[in-house]
C-alpha cells in the first residue's frame, strides 16, 4: 500500500461507516418512480439504437450508412453492457420488482455469461476489492498492475498482453472465471471447470450467431458489410469498456491491501478500503451515461447496489467525507487516467530495479501471485 | 388482427431464429418498442374503464392481450402493477362471465392502509398497463353441477360468487342458484343493481341481503339460510369473504357432516407481521422448495437455512452483491441493517442480511 495512505482508528472507521450509512439510507428511502423511468429510458434507448443500426447495415454499402449504423450499434453495445447491464446485474434495480431489470435474471450483450459475471465481479472484485491475492480483478490474472506483484520475466509481455486484453475484452472477461493462471499452475482442476465451460460455450455461440452468422446472413448481398460493422461495434465496445474498467482501479493514487490488513474487518474499514481502492474520471453528462456512471467509481464500490446514476448527485458528499478523513480521493479526466493505466502497465512490465533476485520457477509460465 | 394471424404473428416472433435474433434480451425487449401490451411470454393487459360504485371500491376493466388462456368462473389472477417504481403483486378474483372472451374485471376493496388498493382507488386510469398472471385457483364450479348452486358472500368477497353467478347465466344454467350477500349497508353492494336486475329478469336465482351494520340482521346465522333455502344442503355451496364469515360458514357446515359440498376462497392468508424487538424468537420460517419448516430464531434467513442443512448460494454475506437474493411468496422479513420490515408477497430478498418477522415462506 503507499505510503501515504492515512490510518484511521477503530473509532474513526465506526463512524465513518455511520455516516456512509446514513447516506445510504437516504438514497434507499428515496427510490422509485424516478430511478424507474431513468433505466427503462436508457434501456429503450439502448433498444432503438441497436435496431436503427442493424437497420442502417442492411444498406452498408453505403459508407455513411455503414459508419452510421456501427456507430449507432456500437453504443447501443456499450449502453447495454455498462448502463444497464453492469448496474443491473449488481441488483442496483432489483427493488422494482421487474422481471427483466432483475439482478439474477438479466443477460447482457456480450459473451460472458452473466450468472459468471456476477460471480467474479459482484462477489469477488466487489468484497476483496484491490486486495492483493484475493481481488482477481488486478490484472485478470494475466497482467502485472501493482509493484506488490512479483516480477518474472513473464511480464516483460505486459503491454502486449494489455492490448491484447483490450482488443478481445468481451473474450478475456468471458474467460476470467476460468482462472487459466490457476489451471496452468495446476492450482485448480480442468475438470471443475466443466459446468463454467459449458455456460461459456452456449453464450458465446450465440452471441457468434447472432452478429456473425444471422445477421449477415439476413443482409443477403450485404452480408459482409453487416459482418464487419458488427465486429466493429463489438471491438469499439471492447476498448471503450477496459479503458474505463482500467481506469476504476488502477490510476497513480490507489492504494492497494494485503489479505492480512483486512482479515475480520469492519464494516468501516471495508468501506475505507473501497474508497482508496477505486478511482473516478471526470467528464460531462454523456460521458457518465455511456461508462455506465462508473466514473463515480468511488461512489460506486462505497454503494454497488444503488442505482449508478444517483452516483453523482452524492458525490460531493463523499469527497468532502474523504477530505475530512483525510482520505485520498482519486480522480481526473479520461485521458490523463488513461495514459496513468498504459504507463504504469509499460513501468510494471520491467524488472524492478530494487528487487533484482527474482525467484524464477520455470513450471509456471504465468503469473500466479494475483491469484 | 383477427385472433388468427395474432396467432401466427406470435407462432413466428417466438420462432427459434427470431429468438436467436433477439439474444439474449428477447424479442419482448423489441416488441415493448412498438407496444408495451405485446408480448411472446406474459400476459398484459389493458385498463380500458375504470369505475368506482361505491365509496370505498374500484372496479375495472381490462383487455389482455393474446397471451391470455382465459379463466374458469371464479378463479382469481396475480395482478402487478408499477406503483412508484415497484411492481407490486396482489391477488383478485375475476368477477366476470367465464363463458366467452369479453373483457376481464376487478373489483378491488380499498384498504385505507393497503399499498395497491389505495393507489388503484385514487390514481389508477384508463390506458393503466397492468401485469397479470394465468388464472388460478379451485375456487370453481365443478365439472357436472348439480341443480342447486348456494353462494354465499361477505363484502369484497363477492367477486368470485359474481362470477360464478353470471356464468352460470350466461351459459343458461337449468337449476336453481341461491344468493346470499353480506354487506355493511345497502349502499356497500357493489353489485347491487346487477343482482336486482339478475333476480327480475331470471326466476331461478334469488338474491337475499343481510345487512352486518343493522342490530335486526346481523352475521351469519343458519337461521338465515333456513328462511331462504331450507335444502341448502343439497346444494353446490361456495363461501368467500371476510374470516369471520368463512369460518361460521365452514363450522355450520361441518357440524352437518356436508363439508364436502362446500368451497370455499380466502382473501387473507399470511398473519400480520410480528413487530417485536429485533432478534426476538417470531413465527415460523418455512424453506417450500426444500419441505423445511423451522422456527424463527432471530438468525439471518441464510443462517437459519445453513442450519437447516440447505446450501442456498451466497457471496460476500454482508448484503452487496445479491448472490443469495432469493424469491419470497409470502411473509414479513427485517432488513438487519435499516430495521425496515417488508411485507410485499412475491418479492427478492437477500437472505444474508434479512430475519424473519413473523411467519415467512421462502422459495428455497
Ligand atoms: C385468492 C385471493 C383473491 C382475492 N380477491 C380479491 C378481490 O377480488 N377483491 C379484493 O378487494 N381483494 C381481494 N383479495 C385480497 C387482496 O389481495 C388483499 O386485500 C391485498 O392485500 C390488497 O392489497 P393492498 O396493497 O391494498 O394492501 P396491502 O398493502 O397488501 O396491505 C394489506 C394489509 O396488511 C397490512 N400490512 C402490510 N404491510 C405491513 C407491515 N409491514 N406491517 C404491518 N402491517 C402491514 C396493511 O396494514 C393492510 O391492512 C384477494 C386475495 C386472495 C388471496
Ligand atoms: S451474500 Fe452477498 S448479498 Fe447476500
Amino acid at each position: 500500500m503507499g505510503t501515504s495512505t492515512p490510518q484511521l482508528t477503530e473509532e474513526q472507521l465506526a463512524a465513518l461507516a455511520d455516516e456512509l450509512d446514513e447516506i445510504r439510507r437516504e438514497l434507499v428511502d428515496d427510490l422509485g418512480d424516478e430511478d424507474a423511468a431513468y433505466i427503462r429510458g436508457i434501456v429503450a434507448t439502448g433498444q432503438r439504437l441497436e435496431a436503427l443500426g442493424r437497420a442502417l447495415l442492411w444498406a452498408g454499402w453505403f459508407p455513411p450508412a455503414w459508419l452510421a449504423g456501427t456507430a449507432a450499434l456500437s453504443v447501443a453495445k456499450i449502453l447495454d453492457n455498462m448502463e444497464v447491464g453492469h448496474n443491473v446485474m449488481h441488483g442496483q434495480y432489483d427493488w422494482m420488482g421487474d422481471p427483466t431489470l432483475n439482478s439474477k435474471m438479466f443477460e447482457w450483450d456480450t459473451v460472458c455469461p452473466a450468472e459468471q459475471w456476477r460471480h467474479t465481479h459482484n462477489y469477488v472484485h466487489h468484497t476483496y476489492t484491490n486486495i492483493l491475492g484475493k481481488d482477481r480483478d488486478i490484472g485478470y490474472g494475466l497482467l502485472r498492475m501493482l509493484d506488490e506483484q512479483r516480477w518474472r520475466p513473464y511480464y516483460r509481455g505486459n503491454p502486449v498482453y494489455a492490448v491484447v486484453l483490450m482488443l478481445a475484452f468481451e473474450w478475456g472477461v468471458m474467460l476470467h472465471d476460468l482462472e487459466i493462471d490457476r489451471l496452468l499452475s495446476g492450482r485448480r482442476k480442468w475438470s471443475d471447470t466443466k459446468g463454467i465451460r459449458r455456460q461459456m460455450w452456449h453464450k458465446g455461440v450465440k452471441q457468434t450467431l447472432k452478429d456473425y452468422v444471422l445477421f449477415p446472413l439476413l443482409s443477403g448481398p450485404g452480408a459482409m458489410a453487416t459482418l464487419t460493422g458488427n465486429a466493429v461495434a463489438n471491438l469499439v465496445r471492447n476498448v471503450w469498456a477496459f479503458s474505463i474498467i482500467f481506469c476504476g482501479h488502477f490510476p497513480d493514487g490507489v492504494a492497494s491491501f494485503s489479505e492480512d490488513e483486512c482479515e475480520d474487518e469492519s464494516r468501516g474499514h471495508w468501506y475505507y478500503r473501497q474508497m482508496l481502492g477505486s478511482a473516478n474520471i471526470d467528464g460531462g453528462k454523456l460521458f457518465h451515461i455511456l461508462s455506465g456512471n462508473l466514473g463515480f467509481q468511488i461512489e460506486h464500490h462505497i454503494f454497488p447496489d444503488i442505482p449508478a446514476w444517483r452516483y453523482q448527485r452524492i458525490a460531493p458528499r463523499v469527497r468532502e467525507i474523504c477530505d475530512r478523513y483525510g482520505l485520498n480521493y482519486t480522480t481526473g479526466p479520461l485521458g490523463k487516467q488513461v495514459g496513468s493505466v498504459w504507463r504504469k502497465i509499460y513501468r510494471l512490465a520491467r524488472r524492478p530495479p530494487d528487487r533484482p533476485r527474482t525467484v524464477l520457477t520455470g513450471a509456471s509460465r504465468v503469473p500466479a501471485e494475483a491469484a | 388482427m383477427k385472433n388468427h394471424d395474432t396467432g401466427l404473428t406470435r407462432r413466428f416472433l417466438a420462432s427459434r431464429v427470431v429468438t436467436a435474433l433477439a439474444e439474449p434480451h428477447g424479442v419482448d425487449r423489441y416488441l415493448n418498442l412498438v407496444n408495451p401490451l405485446w408480448s411472446v411470454r406474459d400476459v398484459r393487459a389493458r385498463v380500458v374503464a375504470i369505475a368506482r360504485r361505491t365509496p370505498d371500491t374500484v372496479t375495472m376493466t381490462l383487455r389482455p392481450n393474446g397471451l391470455w388462456a382465459g379463466a374458469r368462473a371464479g378463479q382469481y389472477v396475480r395482478f402487478g402493477v408499477d406503483i412508484d417504481g415497484v411492481r407490486r403483486i396482489r391477488c383478485f378474483s375475476l368477477a366476470g362471465s367465464a363463458a366467452g372472451a369479453g373483457p376481464l374485471e376487478i373489483t378491488a376493496k380499498v384498504n385505507p392502509a393497503g399499498t395497491v388498493t389505495r393507489w388503484l382507488a385514487t390514481r389508477a386510469r384508463p390506458g393503466l398497463l397492468v401485469h397479470l398472471s394465468q388464472a388460478e385457483g379451485e375456487f370453481t364450479l365443478p365439472d357436472q353441477v348439480g341443480p342447486h348452486v348456494l353462494l354465499i358472500s361477505g363484502g369484497s368477497g363477492i367477486t368470485p360468487t359474481m362470477s360464478i353467478a353470471r356464468t352460470l347465466r350466461d351459459v343458461r344454467y337449468p337449476g336453481r342458484v341461491t344468493i346470499l350477500h353480506y354487506a355493511r349497508t345497502p349502499d356497500d353492494v357493489v353489485y347491487r343493481a346487477e343482482l336486482a336486475r339478475l333476480a327480475r329478469t331470471c326466476p331461478r336465482f334469488t338474491v337475499t341481503y343481510r345487512y352486518t351494520g343493522s342490530k335486526r340482521n346481523g352475521h351469519f346465522r343458519a337461521q338465515h339460510l333456513r328462511a331462504i333455502t331450507p335444502d341448502y344442503a343439497d346444494a353446490h355451496a361456495f363461501v368467500c369473504g371476510p374470516a369471520g364469515l368463512l369460518d361460521a360458514v365452514s363450522r355450520h357446515w361441518a357440524a352437518e357432516g356436508i363439508s364436502d359440498r362446500l368451497r370455499i376462497e380466502r382473501f387473507t392468508v399470511a398473519g400480520a407481521p410480528f413487530l417485536g424487538d429485533p432478534g426476538t424468537v417470531a413465527g415460523e420460517l418455512w424453506f417450500s422448495r426444500s419441505g423445511i419448516r423451522v422456527p424463527g430464531d432471530g438468525r439471518t434467513l441464510l443462517e437459519q437455512a445453513e442450519a437447516a442443512g440447505l446450501r442456498p448460494a451466497f457471496g460476500c454475506r454482508m448484503g452487496i452483491c445479491h448472490t443469495c437474493g432469493s424469491h419470497k411468496p409470502e411473509g414479513p422479513v427485517r432488513d438487519v441493517r435499516t430495521g425496515v420490515i417488508s411485507a410485499e408477497p412475491d418479492e427478492q430478498v437477500r437472505l444474508c442480511v434479512n430475519t424473519p418477522a413473523g411467519d415467512v415462506e421462502i422459495a428455497i
